[in-house]
Order: C-alpha cells, then sequence, then structure tokens
C-alpha cells in the first residue's frame, strides 16, 4: 500500500439539539459550503424543493426517506461522510423528535464531538437539556455549542450574549464546559464555512475551524491491558481466544489473569491469516491469542494484567438513561452487558431521579420513560469493570431484557458500597483524564495518609519523605495537622465533631491535588479508625494508610512540641494518647516503626513505597 | 492502525458477533467486490476458514463473468455455497416501477432461501455511503416475519452492543461493512490483493462501478483499468456508486419501498 493513502479513521461529529432548531440545515449548509455533496444531490433539493413550491432547503438533504419528508421530522439518525481539507470527519445526525432519543444514541455513543445546535432566538428547550444530559451520559468529551439563527437576533451581540448566558449556565449545571460558543446562521451561512461579515464583533473561529481544532481518539495502547474474550475456538486442533483488546497492549509471553477465576495463563502466540507475524497487539485490533497452558476462558471473561486489575464488586453504582416506554421500578431484572460479558443483575435502588425542567436530582421510587437516574445495580456474582471514563470504553454498562432488547444504557460509576470494596474510582468530571495527567508528569497521583500518636515523627518524616520524592521529579506536597489548623481549618476545635470534620477537609484537599496528578503526604494525627476510614472514602483511588508507629513512652520524651508536658499538667485536654483514645491501625498499606533507625532510613523507606505505588507500569509508560 | 485497520477490526468484531450469537446464520455473496471483501475478513476473522455457508440468491440474469468467477472462488475458498433462485417479475408487485420490480425478484428470492434454512442471521454487505437509505441502517438489523424493514421502530444500538431478539419468524441482518466507504473498499482491495471480476477493470472506456443483473446495470465511462487506476477515478469522481443502477432513479420512494420490504 503506498503511503499516500494512510490515513486516520474518520473522527465522528454527533450534531444534536431541540427539534426545528436548525440541525438538518446546519448539515446541509456545512455539505454544501465545504464542498461535500456529490454531482446530483443539489440538484435532488433543488428538484425537491420546487415540487413542494419551497425556497432551497438544506434540510431535504437528509430527510431522505419518503416518510420524513412527510412528517416533517428526521426519523433516525444518519452518517455523513465529511471532508475538511485532509481530515476526514463523519456527521452523526440525531433526530431532535422526543420519541426517537434512542436513535440518537445509537448515533451519538461513538461521537468525539458534538455540536449542540439551539435557537438563539428561542434559547435551550426540553430537548436541548435531554441532549446536553445524554452528551454527559455517553461521555462525549467535547462540546461546540452553535448559536443558530442570529439573523432573528439581527447579529446583535447583546442579545446574542445574553441568550448564551442563560445556556452557559444550563451546561454548568450538568458539568459541561463547552469548548466554544459560535453565533451563526445556518440558513445564511454565517459563520459556518466563512465568517460572517455582519458579526465584526465576533473574533472566535467559524464552525468548520472549530471541527478542525477537535483533537482526534486518544489512543488507549498505554493504558492497563483490558481483552474481553468474545468467543473461543477449535480450529486444527488448536484452541484460540478471539477478542478485541479495549485498551493496552497484548504481548506474546505476557502472563494474564483471566476474568474473576484468578487462573493465569501465558500468551503463548497471536494468530493471523494473511497478515504478518505478530508478537504484539494494540487497544483497537480484534485478535485471536493462544494460552499457555491451554485453559478454556468463557465468552466476557476479561483478562488483565495481574498488576492491574480493574474493580470488582456485586454492588455498583450506575447512571441510566432509560430508553424503555415503561417507568423502571426497583426490584426488577436484567441483564447487565458490559462489552462481552453477561450478568445477572437487579436493581436494588434507585437513588435520584432527574428532573428535566431544572435538571434538579430528586427522590423517586420510578424512572420515567426516557428518564435520567442514578442506580444502584446488585449482581449475582462479582463484575470486573473500570469506572466509566468519558472518551473511552471503561464502563459502559447496557441493560437488557428477558427478549435480549436492549432497554437502558448504565454507565458503571463505582462500587455502591465503599467501605466493602477495596477501591472507589471517583471519575473526573475534566476533560484532561487522570491518564493524560499521570503520563505528563511521569506517575499518578495519590494520597499517603500518615496517622500515628503526637511526637511519632510523622511530620518530620513527611518534610524528608518530600525532598527525597521532589529529587526523583516526582510532584510531591505535604499537609500536616497544625498547617491545616492554622489556616483551612482555623475554626475547629478539638471535640470529636470537629476532628472528624478536620480530617473530612484534610481528605477533600488531598483529593483535589491527587486528582491533579500530585502525589500527597498528609501527616495528620487522625486518632479514630472510623475517620480514616471517612477519609478514604473521600479519597477513593490511590490512597495509602500509612502507620507512623512509635510507642507512647518514646514520643512522650521526644515531645517537639511540648504538648505531652502540657497535657499532664492538665493545661490541654482531649490530647490523644493522655486522655483521648488512639485506634491503632489494624491493617495499614505501610507500617512504619520510627522507634529504631534514623529519621533518613525511615524517610528512605517512605519515600521507596511511595514512588513504587505511583510509578507507571513499564507497559503503559509513554514511548517518547 | 491506520482507518483500514480499524475498519478491519471493527468487521472481525461484527462476524464474530454474527457467528457467537445467530444460529444458523449465513453470508450473502453477490459476487461484487463488497461481498468480495466480506468473505475475506470472514477468513481473517476466522483465521483462513468461514465457518458458516455463503449464498447466492440467483437472478439468472447476471453476467457469465460473475458465474465463472463465483465457481472458481468457492473452490479455491473452500466455500459452502448455498444456492437459491428467484420467482419470475410476473409474480411481483406490479405497482413498482419496471426495473425495482426486476430487482424485487432478489427479495422474494432471499425470503425463500432464509425460510429454508431457517436462518436466524443474515450478513450482507450493504453500506451507509451508497444509498441514503442504507445510511439508516443498524449493524444488526431485525426483520420481522415478513422481512419487513421496520425503520421507524429500529432498536437501540451503541457501545458496540447489538440486539439479537430471539422472536418467533424475525431474522437478523448483520452488516459488517455499514462503516466503509467506496473508496475503503477498493484501497482495501489493493491491499489485500484480494480478487474481482474484471467486469469492474475498464475496457474499450467503459466499466462497471457497481454489479446487479444485467438488463438494470449499466457500465460508466472510465479509463480505470486496475485497482489503482480506479482508486484514483474515485478521489476525485462526484458522482453516485449506484448512477447505474435504474431502480435507485425510477421515483423518489421506489428503493425505500424495495428495502421495507426487505431488499438489501
Amino acid at each position: 500500500m503506498s503511503n499516500d493513502f494512510r490515513q486516520d479513521a474518520a473522527t465522528p461529529i454527533v450534531i444534536v439539539g431541540h427539534v426545528d432548531h436548525g440541525k438538518s440545515t446546519l448539515i446541509g449548509r456545512l455539505l454544501h459550503d465545504t464542498d461535500n455533496l456529490p454531482e446530483g444531490r443539489v440538484a435532488q433539493i433543488i428538484e425537491s424543493s420546487r415540487k413542494r413550491g419551497l425556497k432551497v432547503e438544506w434540510s431535504f438533504l437528509l430527510d431522505s426517506l419518503q416518510i420524513e419528508r412527510d412528517q416533517g421530522v428526521t426519523v433516525d439518525s444518519t452518517r455523513i461522510p465529511f471532508l475538511l481539507g485532509n481530515r476526514q470527519f463523519v456527521i452523526v445526525d440525531a433526530p431532535g423528535h422526543r420519541q426517537f432519543l434512542r436513535n440518537m444514541i445509537t448515533g451519538a455513543a461513538d461521537a468525539e464531538a458534538a455540536v449542540l445546535v439551539i435557537d438563539a432566538a428561542e434559547g435551550a428547550q426540553e430537548q436541548t437539556r435531554r441532549h446536553a444530559m445524554l452528551l454527559r451520559l455517553i461521555g462525549i468529551r467535547h462540546v461546540i455549542v452553535l448559536m443558530n439563527k442570529v439573523d432573528l437576533l439581527e447579529y446583535d451581540e447583546q442579545k446574542i450574549a445574553a441568550s448564551e448566558q442563560a445556556v452557559a449556565a444550563l451546561l454548568k449545571q450538568l458539568d459541561i464546559e463547552p469548548s466554544l460558543f459560535i453565533p451563526a446562521s445556518a440558513r445564511e451561512g454565517d459563520n459556518i464555512a466563512s465568517r460572517s461579515p455582519k458579526m465584526e464583533w465576533y473574533k472566535g473561529p467559524t464552525l468548520t475551524e472549530a471541527l478542525a481544532l477537535v483533537p482526534s481518539p486518544a489512543g488507549r495502547a498505554d493504558l492497563p491491558l483490558r481483552l474481553p474474550v468474545q468467543d473461543v475456538y477449535r480450529f486444527d486442533a488448536k484452541r484460540v481466544v478471539a477478542g478485541r483488546i479495549e485498551r493496552g497492549r497484548v504481548n506474546v509471553g505476557d502472563t494474564l489473569v483471566i476474568g474473576t477465576h484468578g487462573t493465569t495463563a501465558r500468551v503463548a502466540s497471536i494468530e493471523g491469516w494473511h497478515a504478518a507475524p505478530q508478537i504484539s497487539a494494540v487497544a483497537g485490533q480484534s485478535v485471536a491469542i493462544t494460552l499457555e497452558p491451554d485453559v478454556i476462558p468463557d465468552r466476557g471473561d476479561l483478562l488483565h494484567r495481574p498488576e492491574e486489575a480493574p474493580i470488582r464488586t456485586a454492588r455498583i453504582r450506575s447512571r441510566l438513561f432509560w430508553l424503555r416506554q415503561e417507568p423502571l421500578r426497583v426490584g426488577e431484572s436484567f441483564r447487565l452487558r458490559l462489552a462481552t460479558a453477561e450478568h445477572q443483575v437487579t436493581v436494588a435502588s434507585i437513588d435520584s431521579v432527574v428532573r428535566l425542567d431544572d435538571l434538579t436530582e430528586h427522590a423517586s421510587d420510578h424512572v420515567p420513560p426516557e428518564g435520567f437516574a442514578e442506580i444502584t445495580l446488585a449482581a449475582s456474582e462479582s463484575i470486573l469493570f473500570d469506572a466509566f471514563t468519558p472518551g473511552t470504553t471503561d464502563g459502559r454498562g447496557v441493560l437488557v431484557d428477558r427478549h435480549q432488547r436492549i432497554v437502558g444504557g448504565a454507565p458503571l460509576i463505582g462500587p455502591a458500597d465503599i467501605a466493602s470494596g477495596t477501591r472507589a474510582i471517583h471519575p473526573t468530571d475534566s476533560t484532561v483524564s487522570l491518564w493524560d495527567r499521570a503520563q505528563a508528569r511521569g506517575h499518578r497521583g495519590g494520597v499517603f495518609w500518615m496517622t500515628g500518636l503526637p511526637g511519632a515523627g510523622k511530620s518530620t518524616i513527611a518534610r524528608a519523605a518530600e525532598s527525597r520524592l521532589f529529587g526523583q521529579k516526582i510532584d510531591v506536597s505535604v499537609l500536616d495537622g497544625d498547617t491545616l489548623r492554622a489556616g483551612l481549618c482555623a475554626d475547629l476545635g478539638f471535640s470529636e465533631a470537629d476532628r472528624t470534620e478536620n480530617v473530612r477537609r484534610a481528605a477533600a484537599v488531598a483529593r483535589i491535588l491527587a486528582e491533579t496528578g500530585q502525589v500527597v503526604l498528609v501527616a495528620l494525627i487522625s486518632p479514630r479508625a472510623a475517620d480514616r476510614d471517612l477519609a478514604r472514602q473521600v479519597v477513593g483511588e490511590g490512597f495509602h494508610e500509612v502507620f507512623v508507629d512509635a510507642d507512647q513512652a518514646t514520643c512522650e520524651a521526644r515531645d517537639p512540641k511540648g504538648l505531652y508536658q502540657a497535657a499532664r499538667a492538665g493545661r490541654i485536654t482531649g490530647f490523644t494518647g493522655i486522655d483521648a483514645p488512639y485506634d491503632v491501625p489494624a491493617t495499614p498499606d505501610l507500617h512504619l516503626p520510627t522507634g529504631a533507625g534514623s529519621v533518613a532510613e525511615v524517610a528512605e523507606r517512605l519515600a521507596t513505597y511511595v514512588a513504587d505505588s505511583v510509578a507507571l507500569a513499564e507497559s503503559t509508560r509513554r514511548r517518547s | 492502525m491506520d482507518d483500514l485497520d480499524q475498519l478491519e477490526a471493527q468487521s472481525i468484531y461484527i462476524l464474530r458477533e454474527a457467528y457467537r450469537k445467530l444460529k444458523p446464520l449465513a453470508m450473502l455473496w453477490s459476487l461484487g467486490k463488497d461481498s468480495n471483501v466480506m468473505v475475506w475478513l470472514a477468513r481473517k476473522a476466522f483465521l483462513g476458514r468461514v465457518p458458516f455457508p455463503v449464498m447466492h440468491v440467483d437472478t439468472g440474469k447476471k453476467f457469465p463473468e460473475m458465474y465463472r468467477f463465483r465457481d472458481e472462488y468457492t473452490r479455491k475458498w473452500e466455500l459452502e455455497l448455498l444456492l437459491g433462485d428467484c420467482p419470475p417479475v410476473e409474480e411481483i408487485d406490479p405497482t413498482l416501477p419496471p426495473a425495482a420490480r426486476s430487482a424485487a425478484r432478489k427479495t422474494a428470492g432471499l425470503a425463500a432461501m432464509i425460510e429454508k434454512y431457517k436462518l436466524e442471521g443474515v450478513i450482507a454487505g450493504i453500506r451507509r455511503d451508497e444509498q441514503a437509505t442504507r445510511a439508516k441502517e443498524r449493524v444488526f438489523s431485525p426483520r420481522g416475519s415478513s422481512h419487513k424493514w421496520d425503520v421507524r421502530n429500529q432498536p437501540p444500538e451503541f457501545w458496540d452492543q447489538y440486539a439479537t431478539p430471539h422472536e418467533e419468524g424475525v431474522h437478523i441482518r448483520v452488516h459488517p461493512l455499514l462503516s466503509w466507504r467506496e473508496i475503503d473498499i477498493w484501497r482495501y482491495i489493493e491491499r489485500e490483493g484480494i480478487p474481482l471480476v474484471d467486469l469492474y477493470f475498464s475496457k474499450n472506456g467503459k466499466r462497471y462501478r457497481s454489479l446487479g443483473d444485467q438488463d438494470i446495470t449499466s457500465p460508466i465511462e472510465s479509463d480505470a483499468a486496475t485497482v489503482a487506476e480506479v482508486i484514483a477515478e474515485l478521489q476525485t469522481t462526484r458522482t453516485s456508486e449506484r448512477a447505474g443502477r435504474a431502480m435507485d432513479h425510477e421515483s423518489e420512494d421506489a428503493f425505500e419501498r424495495l428495502r421495507v420490504a426487505g431488499y438489501l
């Protein structure tokens, strides 16, 4: 194959918006102005428009089905290839008509970016809210808002800005941060493919310029491996495991864990026909591998590396978009499809339902047709999954009924009962993913929660470890109890409630920092086990409990701040270890005795543990 | 992975889903370029073999070159070939325009084969870019008992989860090439060296861009005599692929009526 033809796959762009806000007109206009219409199509449009005694209607291009024209609504999504410069796009047209939500999802689910079309004169309507909600639930990262029909506002900057602000406020409720607002008129061609002379005040890009800036789908080859088994064949006395790599990379010789059984096997070969022999395959490829020993996985088993296990739980929180015509109620059972796996699940609770009028969440005993909700699913067995993350295939749960009909989309967002799970992932709403950040920094974020008696050496060791880690180019900071109490927590005392609040705030700050990719050492007495559990819940994934252990006599002998002395003298009360209890951690992630060994030695142990915990696996490190 | 690798991987995934979920399953082999690519992709998916039969619904009016091609490659590719014939045109809905009426014979022939072999899945090589009506298709498209396509009531399909309703009389049309474009098909043919009927290549300034029955398919003006030349031609052409297919152009809704009734 000659290299001239080598090209990236098309970027799918979905166009959504309320009925009559101008989506079809926009697409017709876009294709025409960028010279993407095949010969004959324009003639067809002109002919169709003429037959109906109308001015040229760009929307006829899309309404290619007779029944659509008769009804005047687009009944189903359609896909139109579209070339901009050298870059290929596929425009996915999704209908605005209410009862066809499932068609819209069908079109929109794989899109890389969305254009939300809003009639600037009319503002956001019910479908605008519904579609925006859906964009969030299906995980579209880039949203361009096209304020259409600005000709009806006489191209007036102030009127358009007012309309824009109302839309921005609405999107903010959904945690959608649009990359852009474009004032435009699809009918007149303003700011679609060429800059409008009627809005010289607008300095931003036209729609085509904005589309050109949409990033290409991110590669998923550098993430931890996920290979769901699609089928197992036995050909020519050889057993072959077939599946598509959802993310990561598989190499001949890799040892993989097979599903929930926990059996491991080595990849003996990657099979192929009429293809160059392969020793490695990456995300997106449909592969066939042989295993050694020749174990027999089941369809749905997830293959992963031992050190990169996904979440495993039988109770899952899910955001739901409900597609059945009858409401959903607690206690109903479904099959949960997750890649190639299927699990029996029951709706254990409906935790909240979104009211579309104002996008607020409410308690309810049912989810209405085409409704959005947060629910808890209980499975009969442990389920392996990764939390839903926009722009990836992770956590894409789908509910099917007894008749194998798809009745809802159920992005899996985490374990329902955090205390029983070992990891609680909180998906970030930022368009910069945790992985993007980790790769930029060269390490993951994490929180190392150092608990211990006053005087055990928490702050000293934290500071010493901090400088070591910094020297290894790790982005690290220390949150220590005294510093927090001097500022953020200055309003808190030492009552049990205040101590809990102190822990909660420290954990919340640590989580924010960790989510930006930082390594946070928290040096806080945090005497109660319950409070530390709270911290673990608040932080979620990447929380490590470090017990800085020195016996009370040693601490009291050190007494660097003279606090034991003051407590003994009764000048301060509620002092941990004297007249307030300290719950010794039962199973800390790291136990650091400080009684023996120098500060340098103990700090070195901590620094080594931290560095190992936040390191990116060799296979996932960005090749440079 | 480039775009062809991605299209190939997606098609293989779809074929493997169909093989796993639908039994009995068969693939339509019209002998045209798209269905040859489809057979090739099945061999990729199943490591050199096609583990289900291929079907040729024979209108009896194909070009002689196509029948020769069929016999040669059935043998070379070790295919299990099922042949079905079509009722005479007199038995077809007389309200259809003439060419569409002729094309509808194939629909009736296909329906008879689906009945005969009690097929649950039929793999077909249609593409979204061929025709506006086909752009609305699902990858797994359920057909009711009269093989009707209920355009207005299609199941949702997202995140690569395909509807597989198991109901009496329902079969699934599986479309592994839905996302491919005409030029992708040709680039893949070039890359893989997939054999084709030579009617696709120019002789005396004409070639066929799309192959149907002899009486309702016309060649286009072209000097493209090799795969590479066809690709070069497609990069500049702006006429549609099915311009030579008479039934698409008889009336605004002829093709849609054909499809609703079960045409591919």
